[in-house]
C-alpha cells in the first residue's frame, strides 16, 4: 500500500468515517461558521481523503481553522460526519514522530478565544521517542 | 419407488460460472430414484421445457427436480410443462442453484458442492411426494379500493367500466386526495381541479361504483375471491339522502376555529363542513370535537338553519358488510413531520412553508385567495428561497433513506408559476441534483432556468435564522462557485419528503399484505409484479407503494384495475392444496391448532373413529381447505403430531434436512 493510501486509511480507521457514503450536497459547508477561513472546505475534506489526498489535507489552513464544533457532524444527512476527518488529519500531523509538540510556555501567544480546546490538548503531545 | 428426473440449468452464466453444472448432473445420478440427469442453458426457454417433457415420457418420470433460479421465478412455469407432460405438478421440486448458490458464492468448488447438496434435498422430498389436487372457489365479483385518491378513483373507474361493481373507501368527507389540494400540475401546468373534477363526478355518477366516504375498514377475513370486510361509516351528524347541499349550516356554523384539514391547517373551518366546494359528495359532516351542540349541548343553529332538515346528531358510526373478490389499496401519502428539521426554522417562523402549504397558498380557493403573500404579515415577498430534498436521501435517523421523485418537478413548477405572475419576484433554488427522468421533464426544468430566469444553486442549505426584521437568513453552499451563501429571504419552501400515509400500517396487517421498512407496501415482484402484492387477491396502485407523480399514479392505477379485473372474471379459483390435515387417528381434539390458526381455518367434529379394531366417538380436527392458506401454524403448535401440511409433510422436511447432513 502507497504511503498516501496508508494515511487515507489511518485516517478513516481514526475518525471512523466512511467518505463513500457522502452524496456531495455541501449541506456540511453551508453550515460551517469558518468556513471562510478554510482553504479546504468540510465537503471537500470528505473527497481529499476518498482521493488519497492526505498531503494537501494535512497541509491545509482549515485543520487549524475547525471549530470542532460538529455543526457538520450534526446536520450531515448521510451522517458521514466530516468534522471526524479534519480531527483525525490533527491527529495524525501533530502525532507524527520526530515533530515537536506544543511547549507550554508557547501557549499564552495562541490562545485567543476562537482556538478549540481539542486542538491545544492533541498539539500538547510529544511524539519525540 | 419413484423415478425421478434432474435438470440443471445453466440459467446462462448465471449459474454455469459459479457452479460446475455438468458435476451436478454426474452427483445427483448416483441419489436413489434418480433415473435421468441432464443440463441445459435455459430449462425455462421453450426448447428446456421440450427436454422436460421428452425425458418423463420417454422414462417414464413419476418426479422431476429443476435445479435453476427460486421457486418464486419459475416453479409456476414447471409444473405447467410437467402438468402438459402428464406429471401431477405437485410431483415437481425446485433446488434454487442461483440465488441460494451461485448469486452468493464465488469459489467455485465450493459452490458446487453445495449446488450438489440443494439437489440431493430436492430429490429426497421429491421421493416422499404425492400427487396433489387443487380445490376450487367460487370468485365474489365486485372489488373494494380501499382510498379515493387520484389513484383509487381511476382504479376504480377502470374496474367498474369492465363491468364489476366496486366499492371506494376513502377516510376523509371527500375523495379526491392530495390532487385536490394541488394548484396547477407538472408538466403541463394544467390546473388540479379541471382534470380531477370531471374524474371524481365520474366516479360519482357511475352505476357501478358505490362510495363510502369519512368512513373506514374495520375488519377484513377470508382470502382471494372471497374476503368479508367490514366498513365502518362514520357518523356525519348530516343525513345524506336529504341534504341539498345549499351549504347553509357552514355559513352559519358560529364554531369556526377547527384547523382547515383541507388548507393544511394554514386557515380554519366551520364545525360542519365539507373539505372544498367542489366536495363529493357534497354533504357536510359536523366535526364533533369542534362542534358546541355536542361539546357543550349549547347551539343546534345548523338543525335550525338546514331547509332540508337533514342535520342529525343522533346518527351513530354504521357498520356495512360487503364480500368482495378483489381488494385494491390506494391510500397514497403525507408529508413528513419536520420536527427534526429544526435548523430550517419551519417551527419557528411562519414564513417557512412546506411545498404543498404553498399550493394552498398559490390556489384560488386556498387561504390567501391565490395571492402570494408572507403568512406573518400578509406582505408580498420579493426574495423566495426553495429548499430540494429536505428530508429525502437522508441515511440519518432523522429523515428518509430515499428520494420522493416528485419535489425536484414540484419545485421546477412552482418557481416557474412564481416568476410568471409576480416577475417582481426572485426565486432561488438549492439543489443537490436536479432529478427529472420522464417525458418532457427535464425541458420543463430547463425551462424554469433559461425562461423563467429561476437562479437553480447547487448545494444544500445548512441553516434558516429567522431575523428580528421577518426576514429569513439562509445559509447554504454553492458547490460550483465553492462559497458559502447568505442570503436573505422574505419566504422559504421547502420540498419536504413524502411518506405513506400512517394508516397504511392498519391496513396492510388487515390485509396481511407486506409493508417494507418505510412502510411502502411491497410488490409481489418488483419488476415482474409491480401492481400485486404477495397476498393473493390484493392490488397496489398509487403512491401508497412508491412515490409516484399523476401520470405515473394513474398508469400504475390502469394497471392494479386490470389485474383485479383478471382475477374477477374468473367463476372459479383454483385453491392451493397444500393445506394442513390432521391426522384422525393421533387428533386428540386439544384444540391447540384452532387457536394459533390465523385463518379461522380449522374447526372440530365428532366423529367416530376406527383405532386399530376400536370404534369410538371423538372430537378431531378438520380443516377447511379453503381457508387454510398453508402457513403451517398449526402443525408446529399440534402436541400429538396429527396435523401435517401436505406437499411439506414432516417427513418431506426430515428427508431434506437427513440429504443435507448427510
Ligand atoms: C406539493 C406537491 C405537489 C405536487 N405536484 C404535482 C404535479 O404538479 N404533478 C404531478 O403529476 N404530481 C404532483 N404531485 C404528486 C401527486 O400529489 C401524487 O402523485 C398523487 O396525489 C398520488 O395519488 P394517490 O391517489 O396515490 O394518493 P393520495 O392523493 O394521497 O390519495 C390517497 C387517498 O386515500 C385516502 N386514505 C388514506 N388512508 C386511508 C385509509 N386507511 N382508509 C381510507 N382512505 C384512506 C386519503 O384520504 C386520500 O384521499 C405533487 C405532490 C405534492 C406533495
Ligand atoms: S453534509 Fe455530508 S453528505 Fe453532504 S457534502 Fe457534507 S459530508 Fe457529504
Ligand atoms: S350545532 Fe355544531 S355544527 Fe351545527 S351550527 Fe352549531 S356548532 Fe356548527
Ligand atoms: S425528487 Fe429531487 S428534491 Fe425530491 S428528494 Fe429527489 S432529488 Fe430531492
Ligand atoms: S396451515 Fe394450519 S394454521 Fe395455517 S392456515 Fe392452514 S389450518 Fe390455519
Amino acid at each position: 500500500m502507497s504511503h498516501a493510501n496508508n494515511q487515507a486509511e489511518k485516517i478513516k480507521a481514526i475518525s471512523g468515517v466512511n467518505p463513500l457514503k457522502c452524496m456531495k450536497c455541501g449541506k456540511c459547508s453551508a453550515t460551517c461558521p469558518a468556513f471562510n477561513e478554510m482553504d479546504i472546505k468540510p465537503h471537500q475534506f470528505v473527497s481529499y481523503v476518498q482521493n488519497g489526498d492526505i498531503e494537501a489535507l494535512a497541509n491545509s489552513k482549515s485543520l487549524w481553522k475547525c471549530l470542532s464544533c460538529f455543526a457538520c457532524v450534526e446536520r450531515c444527512p448521510r451522517d458521514v460526519q466530516p468534522g471526524r476527518l479534519i480531527d483525525a488529519a490533527r491527529q495524525i500531523v501533530v502525532r507524527t514522530k520526530g515533530q515537536t509538540g506544543l511547549a507550554p510556555e508557547e501557549i499564552p501567544e495562541l490562545l485567543d478565544s476562537e482556538v478549540p480546546q481539542q486542538l491545544l490538548v492533541s498539539a500538547f503531545r510529544r511524539y519525540r521517542r | 419407488m419413484q423415478r425421478i428426473g434432474v435438470f440443471v440449468c445453466h440459467c446462462g452464466s448465471n449459474i454455469a460460472a459459479t457452479v460446475d453444472v455438468k458435476k451436478v448432473v454426474e452427483m445427483v445420478q448416483m441419489e436413489p430414484g434418480v433415473v435421468h440427469a441432464e443440463d441445459y442453458q435455459y430449462m425455462c426457454s421453450e426448447a428446456g421445457q421440450a427436454k422436460i417433457a421428452a425425458a418423463i415420457h420417454e422414462k417414464n418420470l413419476t418426479g422431476i427436480v429443476v435445479c435453476s433460479c427460486s421457486p418464486r421465478m419459475h416453479e409456476t412455469t414447471f409444473r405447467t410443462a410437467a402438468e402438459r407432460a402428464g406429471l401431477n405438478p405437485y410431483m415437481v421440486e425446485i433446488a434454487n442453484l442461483r440465488e441460494h448458490c451461485s448469486w452468493i458464492h464465488k469459489d467455485m468448488e465450493e459452490a458446487t458442492k453445495k449446488a450438489v447438496i440443494l439437489a440431493r434435498a430436492a430429490i429426497a422430498k421429491v421421493n416422499l411426494n404425492t400427487p396433489l389436487k387443487p380445490g376450487e372457489s367460487l370468485v365474489t365479483k365486485r372489488a373494494l379500493v380501499i382510498g379515493g385518491g387520484i389513484a383509487g378513483i381511476q382504479t376504480a373507474i377502470d374496474i367498474a367500466d369492465a363491468g364489476y361493481e366496486v366499492d371506494i373507501v376513502e377516510k376523509t368527507p371527500s375523495i379526491g386526495g392530495r390532487m385536490s389540494q394541488l394548484d396547477k400540475t407538472f408538466p403541463t401546468l394544467d390546473c388540479s381541479a379541471c382534470i380531477l373534477t370531471p374524474k371524481m363526478v365520474e366516479a360519482a355518477s357511475h352505476e357501478k361504483i358505490t362510495i363510502y366516504t369519512y368512513s373506514e375498514v374495520d375488519k377484513v377475513s377470508g382470502f382471494v375471491g372471497d374476503f368479508t370486510v367490514d366498513i365502518r361509516k362514520k357518523a356525519r351528524s348530516v343525513d345524506a339522502t336529504k341534504c341539498t347541499g345549499c351549504g347553509v349550516c357552514q355559513e352559519k356554523c358560529p364554531s369556526k376555529k377547527a384547523p382547515s384539514e383541507f388548507n393544511r391547517g394554514l386557515n380554519t373551518r366551520s364545525a360542519i363542513y365539507t373539505p372544498f366546494a367542489q366536495a363529493i359528495p357534497n354533504v357536510p359532516v359536523i366535526d364533533r370535537d369542534a362542534c358546541m351542540k355536542f361539546q357543550t349541548g349549547k347551539c343546534g343553529v345548523c338543525e335550525k338553519v338546514c331547509q332540508a332538515g337533514a342535520i342529525d346528531y343522533t346518527q351513530k358510526d354504521e357498520i356495512v358488510t360487503q364480500k368482495y373478490g378483489a381488494i385494491v389499496v390506494a391510500t397514497g401519502f403525507d408529508t413528513i413531520k419536520l420536527d427534526n428539521y429544526d435548523e430550517y426554522a419551519y417551527s419557528q417562523s411562519k414564513d417557512v412553508i412546506t411545498s404543498l402549504e404553498l399550493e394552498r397558498i398559490m390556489n384560488a380557493a386556498g387561504p390567501t385567495k391565490g395571492h402570494l403573500e408572507r403568512l406573518s404579515d400578509g406582505k408580498h415577498p420579493h426574495e423566495i428561497v426553495f429548499i430540494q430534498c429536505v428530508g429525502s436521501r437522508c441515511s440519518d435517523d432523522r429523515g428518509k433513506s430515499y428520494c420522493s421523485k416528485i419535489c425536484c418537478m414540484y419545485t421546477a413548477k412552482h418557481a416557474m408559476l412564481i416568476r410568471d405572475k409576480y416577475p417582481d419576484v426572485n426565486v432561488t433554488v438549492f439543489y443537490i441534483d436536479v432529478r427529472t427522468p420522464g417525458k418532457n421533464f427535464d425541458e420543463f426544468y430547463r425551462r424554469a432556468v433559461e425562461e423563467y430566469g429561476v437562479n437553480y444553486i447547487k448545494g444544500q442549505v445548512g441553516k434558516v435564522i429567522p431575523q428580528p426584521d421577518g426576514k429569513l437568513l439562509v445559509q447554504g453552499s454553492d458547490l460550483l462557485d465553492n462559497k458559502q451563501i447568505l442570503k436573505e429571504a422574505d419566504m422559504v419552501v421547502l420540498a419536504t419528503a413524502i411518506e405513506p400515509e400512517a394508516s397504511v400500517r392498519k391496513i396492510a396487517t388487515m390485509l396481511t399484505a407486506s409493508i417494507d421498512t418505510n412502510n411502502f407496501l411491497t410488490e409481489a415482484h418488483p419488476k415482474l409484479r409491480p401492481v400485486e402484492s404477495p397476498t393473493a387477491g390484493v392490488f397496489l396502485s398509487g403512491v401508497c407503494q412508491g412515490p409516484k407523480d399523476i401520470p405515473e399514479t394513474v398508469a400504475q392505477a390502469g394497471a392494479a384495475a386490470v389485474k383485479a379485473i383478471g382475477l374477477l372474471a374468473k367463476d372459479k379459483l383454483m385453491t392451493n392444496p397444500c393445506t394442513a390435515k390432521a391426522d384422525e387417528l393421533m387428533c386428540n381434539g386439544c384444540s391447540t391448532c384452532a387457536n394459533v390458526c390465523p385463518y379461522g381455518a380449522i374447526s372440530y367434529e365428532e366423529k367416530e373413529i376406527n383405532d386399530h379394531g376400536i370404534r369410538e366417538v371423538r372430537r378431531v380436527a378438520v380443516v377447511n381447505n379453503a381457508l387454510c392458506q398453508g402457513c403451517g401454524a398449526c402443525t408446529v403448535a399440534c402436541p400429538s403430531g396429527s396435523m401435517d401440511l401436505q406437499g411439506f409433510s414432516n417427513r418431506q422436511i426430515i428427508a431434506e434436512v437427513d440429504a443435507i447432513c448427510r
